[in-house]
């Protein structure tokens, strides 16, 4: 029984810690319109959990993306939601608007 | 015109490829064509619906909704592959005796048809729905709208193509290799959009990456060519994968081949018992 209720209570910390954690990570926000990105270089921190925060200020849908790592958010005008990326090791990540292949991108820079 | 060719080719290449191996699974299988059809209405339907309710999906779950539907999506697709992975390795013998003998399509019951109308709507719903979102919005927002109408057709009728294309391919497999060919494409596939699962539920924070890149292959091959898209399809690969992907990927594998293979020898089991019966009497 205690055994049972120990089970319960890690899991009740652990589906807490994941459903509030994401509010509490270093946040970046990236502003995408019709293809463009603002800003078109980040700097962000290596070796931890963060968020980037994307609006979709354009008129037209988007998709923010980079394949290698498997990030893809649809994204309706007006609409605003958020990536949580890993653990970044030193380095340059591009993503891109799928939607707007002719458009630009957002390099971000881990270190 | 082009770029929006493309963009639906590329969100329509992975609904025909799943449709494709869909249809080359359940060969031999009358009615399929119809419930195959079904499916894929079904899934278009699901998409524009879902596409309406984009900005409502989207802000649900604290900004999760969007992810969180797509990996219940994924995983649902999974459970069907696995179900029909696991009733075709306990027929699979018989069905390819009869399509012998009897030269023309088998009634195999309602089970794999429902499980392969799941499949279908599933993978056309995901897919379909950033399809009909692109091209819905791209449409309210101004662009040259015939180029966008045209662009969307060139795509989706290229998508369709190399669907066509690969269910061509499978069928070139002999028939007495051809079940256990599929099931293992089909295993594959399942593994793969496990992981994909789990990259959704990274993505939004609520899985850990455990691992954030076991290994880097992009520079021998990138998933974003044209031929790692496709082996990321068919077969889940990755040229950076995540510790909790592969671990998906290997637990999938791993269940759906036991369940396999236990079904298969208490099919075969039960088929001796018969036969000893039958030369008893």
């Amino acid at each position: 029984m205690s055994l049972l209720r120990r089970a319960l209570a890690v899991l009740a910390m652990t589906t807490f810690a994941l459903t509030t954690s994401a509010q509490d990570l270093p946040t970046f926000e990236i502003a995408m319109k019709d293809g463009r990105f603002s800003p078109e270089r980040l700097e962000v921190p290596t070796g931890k959990r963060l968020k980037l925060v994307l609006k979709n200020e354009g008129r037209t849908p988007a998709e923010f993306e980079n394949l290698s790592m498997r990030v893809e958010k649809v994204l309706a005008p007006g609409v605003t939601s958020f990536v949580v990326l890993h653990n970044l090791r030193p380095g340059e990540y591009r993503f891109v608007d799928e939607f707007h292949p002719q458009g630009g991108s957002v390099t971000l820079i881990a270190k | 015109m082009l770029g929006s060719a493309i963009v639906v080719f590329r969100e329509t290449l992975e609904a025909a490829l799943i449709v494709a191996i869909v249809m080359g699974a359940s060969r031999g299988v009358a009615e399929r064509g119809r419930w195959v059809g079904g499916g894929i209405a079904l899934g278009v339907a699901g998409a524009v619906v879902v596409a309406l309710f984009a900005g409502a999906l989207a802000n649900a779950f604290e900004g999760r909704g969007q992810d969180l539907f797509n990996a219940a999506v994924l995983l649902a697709a999974v459970a069907m592959l696995a179900w029909h992975n696991v009733w075709m390795s306990s027929h699979a013998r018989t069905h390819v005796a009869q399509m012998h003998d009897l030269g023309h399509d088998v009634r195999v019951g309602l089970k794999p048809l429902s499980a392969m109308l799941a499949v279908t709507a599933l993978a056309v719903l995901r897919e379909g729905a950033e399809t009909v979102l692109f091209l819905y919005g791209m449409w309210a927002g101004g662009g040259a709208r015939t180029e966008l109408a045209l662009g969307g057709v060139a795509g989706l009728a290229a998508g369709a193509l190399v669907g066509v294309l690969l269910y061509f391919g499978l069928l070139r497999i002999p028939l007495r290799h051809f079940f256990t060919a599929t099931g293992l494409i089909v295993l594959l596939l399942a593994a793969g959009l496990a992981a994909g699962a789990a990259g959704y539920l990274t993505q939004a924070g609520a899985l850990p990456a455990i691992s954030e890149q076991v290994w880097d292959s992009s520079g021998l091959l990138s998933v974003d060519s044209f031929p790692g898209r496709i082996l990321h399809i068919l077969v889940g690969y990755r040229d950076r994968p995540t510790g909790i992907e592969l671990i998906f990927y290997v637990v999938t594998f791993a269940t759906i081949a036991a369940l396999m293979r236990i079904i298969r020898a208490r099919a075969v089991r039960v088929a001796r018992l018969e036969a000893k019966a039958a030369s008893a009497a």
